[in-house]
């Protein structure tokens, strides 16, 4: 277990399939919040397509790892930020986005649903704050 | 040339850790296979974390790191289950590989 805890952010901006980046960035992220690391994700430009629900990726022999993102709230990823933007500019919203649950079993605290529409203003304000950030 | 285990006289590819190569060629019997390697007997304790990490991995498509398994493994199976000491107990060559690779999952994503 490490003991220098850093804040770490995540940043996604390409889309799902067609490229390594968004799987990669996922088992990057499950690797280090595993590691007791404070792990934020932030989806912006293309990357807003990785949390959309209901992918079937068979057509082209991919694995559909759109449901493991729901598993973050298992590894007590807290944070998980979308830029409204991006979303709006590919006609979604939050309603087309997976949802993902977070529950602190010590505490008995629960979140039904950990992903939060941002604008562009509160992301600056994330990338700053963040000790790290991994752009995928 | 990949490893090979005998199952029920059924030649199934491993990779060099011993994880099976296709999940899709399990059987419970591969769990009984390897368990017998490692000099475990299976009993209705292991079949409860085999069975569910295959429902864990069927959902979410991944095999959970040891503290995640920890966690839920008290969540469903209740609180006296989900400790390390229980857990390793049962496997003691650690709850998250040993029992992925009884259940026919890949390693488990965080696990060095």
């Amino acid at each position: 277990m490490s003991e220098i805890v850093k804040k770490i952010l995540y940043l996604n901006r390409k889309a799902p399939y067609g490229t390594i980046y968004a799987w990669e960035s996922l088992e990057v992220v499950l690797i280090s919040a595993a590691f007791d690391q404070v792990v934020s994700l932030m989806f912006m430009d293309d990357g807003v397509y990785q949390l959309v629900k209901g992918q079937d990726p068979s057509g082209i022999g991919m694995k559909n790892f759109s449901s493991t993102y729901r598993t973050l709230g298992d590894y007590e990823v807290k944070n998980v930020y979308v830029d409204r933007d991006s979303l709006a500019a590919r006609g979604l919203t939050a309603d087309n986005l997976v949802q993902i649950a977070w529950e602190d079993v010590d505490t008995g605290e629960e979140m039904e649903n950990i992903v939060t529409v941002i604008d562009a203003s509160r992301g600056c304000e994330l990338m700053a704050e963040a000790d790290v950030v991994f752009s995928f | 040339m990949a490893d090979m285990i005998d199952v029920d006289g059924k030649q199934l590819a491993v990779d060099e850790e011993g994880y099976l190569a296709d999940l899709n060629e399990w059987v419970p019997c591969v769990a009984t296979v390897m368990a017998k390697q490692d000099n475990l007997e299976l009993t209705e304790e292991h079949w409860d974390i085999i069975n569910f990490l295959r429902e864990y991995y069927e959902e979410y498509q991944i095999a959970p790191a040891v503290r995640v398994l920890t966690k839920i493994v008290g969540k469903k199976l209740g609180k006296d289950k989900g400790n390390s000491k229980y857990l390793y107990s049962l496997f003691p060559y650690g709850p998250a590989k040993q029992a992925c690779r009884f259940a026919g999952l890949p390693k488990p994503t965080g696990c060095v």
